[in-house]
């Protein structure tokens, strides 16, 4: 309903400045599969008027062929978009949809019901003030429903509205109605949220979606379109202290220095004093300036440019708050995970958070549970897979500002990026801290790592040696080492079978052991170095992440990547100690190269082809390279 | 607390989200770049652009993959507003298209567009090295569309692949790719026709006078009404061009754009008749007819 065709005529400009003035409603449909929320969404554009000839021409077409109303018209069809959906008569992804009311204009995002896309529910989700569940009257309340009840519940969504539809299939029973309403209401308080609003409805018939149905007389609520365009949406954000995250640091001239942002929450005016996060800084606004002019104030959902009284440092990443309630700085928290790839998450492996307009390195520690979205309770587990939610403790590789999801979506909400593939694998909300980074002091060492090197006469180095089991690894490493040891030189060798018997002994070999496995032995040799020492890693370390990881505990220079290179036909050939034999007869499971991949370096320092080398000459080359490189003094 | 003494309309919501996203695609890549296509919706993401990064100039080029058969009312126009915004205009032409004189008439609107924009969009990316390209397409242009992600990756050949989007929460934007990936940005997503022209009219912003109600030459062809832009325009014996008062609800190259009939020549007219009208705003391109899933296959192949 864009418009009562009189009003157009009659003073379009009224008409036009009416328009302007509306406000926006941004939702989310769920439900399970075939519960119709294609339909209704479908029906809202028909209903709206948003229909044109053209399209119903295709959409009377296409109901004979594709449609599953039996040659009626299919209004799931108008919002199925990709060819694969539209052929399987499925959604498998998030559609945004557009439409108009006088009062209201309104976002919709579609999600899906099926359970391997929680995570396009959860990314629907994120933007959107309200949701509408769908229930089908003859089903009623599904896992589904619940496990979609609580996702929106957990990204912070406060307005439910449950449709149950369908309802002409049950002869429009008041009784149906009423135990789905009373069944879904107890679950929805359990989950945190209060105000739902329950509507009996036919999205196919078109009862109570506009006009109140004749088919109902005994439901005396709001039809749907009136409740979505009068729920109160008044902005909760800006009622809350101000943030605004830097995007852009304005300089046109060096007389103009402004910081470009969107203002997630609070009223800004100039002459208010402010504090730049994680600095601490304090400062008031001079200006709050824009494309139309300087501002009297600004408030949550603008984008503007601030500048400051005093010349002070602030960049992208960078938070400007309410001086006197700014956020807190942390490094570890406690986090909701929502995992998103098909690559499990491995705990203990350096991904990155983007939180903000701020990108850092991030590890997700083991899950302390995982939630079981059907039931609400509580599993162990030791990692994440695709579309499941757990709780984790996460540590960033800086103090970064935060306020807690529940009390700000845009402060407390991340998403988590792996920094090889450079996917979106998971998103998260930050809780609390699990310690104030100004409590955070470094025992001050005055013996410290140049010291240790000096008395030794040469610099502490760490050479890593990858490549395939019965590579020639610790055959190689040994002989550097006694080498070394020959010259006087102080080293130490950390050998992955030595290391499983001990310090590891409680790791096994899927992905996740093997990650914390590195993690554990990067940390010893980064310790090692601080001592003074030259280490020599010998372990599969078959992930690049993980010796990326390894290489920055250190610093420039002091890490060497020796990829013992050695084709796999030729180390299960030699397979001294017995193990590519059991692992072809499956005794073995996760054996690298066998059912476990290896990722080989791109760009080691060294590669040693043990095909044209021996194990001798190879030493040497390792030796060669630490002298051409001045490591051993 | 204090509250705010205005609520914000839902076009300024849609503002400060634009503005949001291309200072965010601008502040995560090396080489951005806008694309204009002189229409209305470019109009709007130039006005858009100048209002994020006021009061210094975009710091990006526009760039205008041309197929040399836009109407001669739109080359007018594209350089007077380039100027305006004190931007630097790029002007690209598919070399192989000039070579052969590809053309609407002779190779029919597939390969045209095909040969002049899908692939003189890649060229031009990749000739001037941008590895990120902002564009005016809008979720309710069409259903495939209406899934696209704000930020597209594309793979160093252009293509986008439906399946393997990234998810997209709250307000944070994954930008980063791999060399020779780029990525489409897509700052109008969530705006529609409507609040497109309410806000051409409530910011004042500059359109192509064809958009408006005239006297133009035009024929009748498949239902369709051509405009006789100059002499290249072939006419099939019989046709002769008659005067109507005609409008166009989209500009793209003229043989392949129709017209609608109107007498709406003022801003409000048009944006009445919208309101009014009953045919969708992509009718008017010839090449979507072929099949309903056309523009799900065409930008698969790298198209916009």
């Amino acid at each position: 309903m864009p418009a009562d065709d009189g009003s157009i005529d009659s003073d379009i400009e009224a008409y036009l400045a009416a328009h302007e003035r509306k406000t926006l409603l941004r939702f989310i449909t769920c439900g399970s599969v075939d519960d119709g929320k294609s339909t209704l969404i479908g029906r809202f554009l028909y209903e709206s008027k948003l229909v044109f000839e053209d399209q119903l021409a295709a959409l009377e077409a296409d109901s004979k062929t594709l449609g599953t109303q039996g040659g009626e018209l299919d209004f799931a069809l108008l919002v199925d978009g990709l060819q694969a959906e539209r052929e399987q008569g499925i959604t498998i992804d998030v559609a945004y949809r557009f439409f108009s009311t006088p009062r209201r204009t309104f976002i919709v995002a579609d999600t899906p019901g099926h359970e391997q896309y929680t995570r396009n529910m959860v990314t629907g989700a994120s933007t959107a003030q309200l949701a509408v569940v769908l229930v089908d009257a003859r089903k009623g309340v599904l896992t589904q429903t619940r496990r979609h009840t609580y996702l929106v519940a957990l990204l912070g969504i406060r307005h439910l509205v449950l449709a149950v539809n369908k309802l002409d299939l049950v002869g429009y029973s008041r009784e149906v109605f009423e135990e789905i309403e009373s069944q879904y209401r107890r679950f929805a308080a359990e989950v945190g949220v209060d105000d739902v609003v329950c509507i009996p409805l036919s999205a196919l018939r078109g009862d109570n979606i506009t006009a109140p149905s004749p088919n109902t007389p005994w439901y005396e609520g709001p039809t749907l379109i009136e409740h979505l365009e009068t729920v109160p949406v008044d902005d909760e954000r800006q009622a809350k202290p101000f943030r605004m995250p830097v995007q852009w640091v304005n300089r046109p001239d060096p007389e103009f220095r402004g910081f470009s942002g969107l203002i997630v929450s609070g009223v800004i005016h100039p002459g208010d004093p402010v504090r730049i996060l994680p600095s601490g800084r304090t400062s008031v606004v001079s200006r709050i300036v824009t494309f139309d002019g300087d501002l009297p104030e600004a408030s949550a959902g603008q984008s503007v440019t601030l500048t400051l009284a005093e010349e002070i440092d602030v960049s992208r990443g960078d938070v400007i708050a309410a001086a006197d309630s700014a956020p807190a700085l942390a490094d570890q928290f406690e986090a909701h995970v929502i995992w998103m790839a098909d690559t499990e998450m491995l705990p203990g492996r350096p991904y990155l958070m983007k939180i903000g307009t701020l990108t850092v390195g991030l590890v997700i520690g083991p899950p302390k549970y995982r939630i079981n979205v059907d039931t609400l309770e509580h599993a162990a587990a030791k990692t994440l897979t695709l579309n499941e939610i757990g709780v984790c403790n996460v540590s960033v590789d800086r103090p970064i500002p935060f306020d807690p999801y529940r009390v700000n979506r845009d402060m407390g909400g991340f998403i988590v990026i792996d920094r090889l593939s450079n996917e979106t694998v998971g998103a998260g909300l930050l809780h609390f801290a699990l310690r104030r980074a100004h409590n955070i002091h470094w025992q001050a060492i005055e013996v410290n790592k140049a010291a240790h090197a000096r008395l030794k006469g040469q610099e502490p180095t760490v050479v890593w040696f990858t490549g395939l089991s019965g590579a020639g690894k610790s055959t190689i490493a040994n002989i550097v080492e006694r080498k070394l040891h020959e010259m006087g030189r102080h080293t130490y060798l950390l050998d992955g079978d030595n290391v499983r018997h001990g310090l590891n002994r409680d790791l096994g070999f899927t992905d996740a052991d093997r990650v914390e496995n590195i993690r554990r032995v990067a940390e010893v040799a980064a310790l090692m170095v601080d001592a003074g020492l030259i280490v020599l890693v010998s372990f599969i370390s078959p992930f690049r992440t993980e010796r990326a990881m390894a290489r920055e505990r250190v610093a420039e220079g002091e890490f060497l990547e020796v990829y013992v290179d050695t084709p796999l036909a030729v180390a299960e050939a030699r397979d001294h100690k017995g193990l590519y034999a059991k692992a072809r007869r499956g005794e073995l499971p996760n054996f690298t190269g066998i059912d476990s991949p290896y990722e080989p370096p791109e760009s080691p320092e060294l590669r040693l082809d043990t095909t044209r080398l021996s194990p001798e000459e190879a030493a040497d080359r390792v030796i060669a390279a630490l002298q051409e490189r001045g490591r051993l003094g | 607390m204090r509250t705010p003494t205005q609520t914000l309309t839902h076009l300024d919501r849609l503002e400060s989200e634009s503005i949001h996203i291309i200072r965010e695609a601008t502040a995560e890549s090396e080489r951005p770049v806008m694309l204009y296509s002189v229409g209305k919706d470019s109009g709007v993401m130039v006005h858009l652009a100048r209002k994020a990064f006021y009061p210094a100039r975009p710091p990006f080029p526009l760039l205008h993959v041309d197929t040399t058969w836009k109407f001669r009312a739109m080359y007018e126009f594209r350089d007077r507003m380039a100027a305006e915004a004190g931007m630097e205009l790029k002007v690209w032409q598919n070399p192989e298209c000039v070579r052969l004189g590809i053309n609407p008439f002779d190779h029919g609107s597939q390969v045209h567009t095909d040969l002049w924009k899908t692939e003189g969009l890649k060229q031009a990316l990749e000739h001037y090295g941008f590895d990120a390209a902002f564009g005016g397409a809008r979720r309710d242009e069409e259903k495939s569309r209406a899934k696209e992600r704000v930020f597209s990756i594309r793979s160093p050949q252009h293509r986008w692949d439906p399946k393997a989007q990234r998810p997209e929460l709250w307000s944070l934007y994954n930008v980063r790719r791999r060399p020779g990936e780029t990525i489409r940005v897509f700052p109008l997503s969530n705006w529609t026709e409507l609040d497109v022209w309410l806000y051409i009219q409530r910011e004042g912003i500059p359109i192509v006078p064809l958009y408006l109600a005239a006297p133009r030459p035009v024929v009748e062809r498949n239902g369709m009404l051509i405009m006789v832009d100059d002499d290249r325009m072939r006419l099939l014996p019989g046709e002769q061009p008659e005067w109507r008062s005609v409008r166009f609800r989209t500009l793209g190259c003229y043989p392949l754009t129709a017209a609608v009939p109107s007498t709406a020549s003022t801003l409000p007219e048009v944006i009445a008749e919208m309101l009014r009208t009953t045919t969708s705003e992509r009718q008017g391109r010839i090449i979507d007819h072929d099949q309903s899933a056309s523009m799900e296959k065409k930008k698969q192949e790298g198209y916009f």
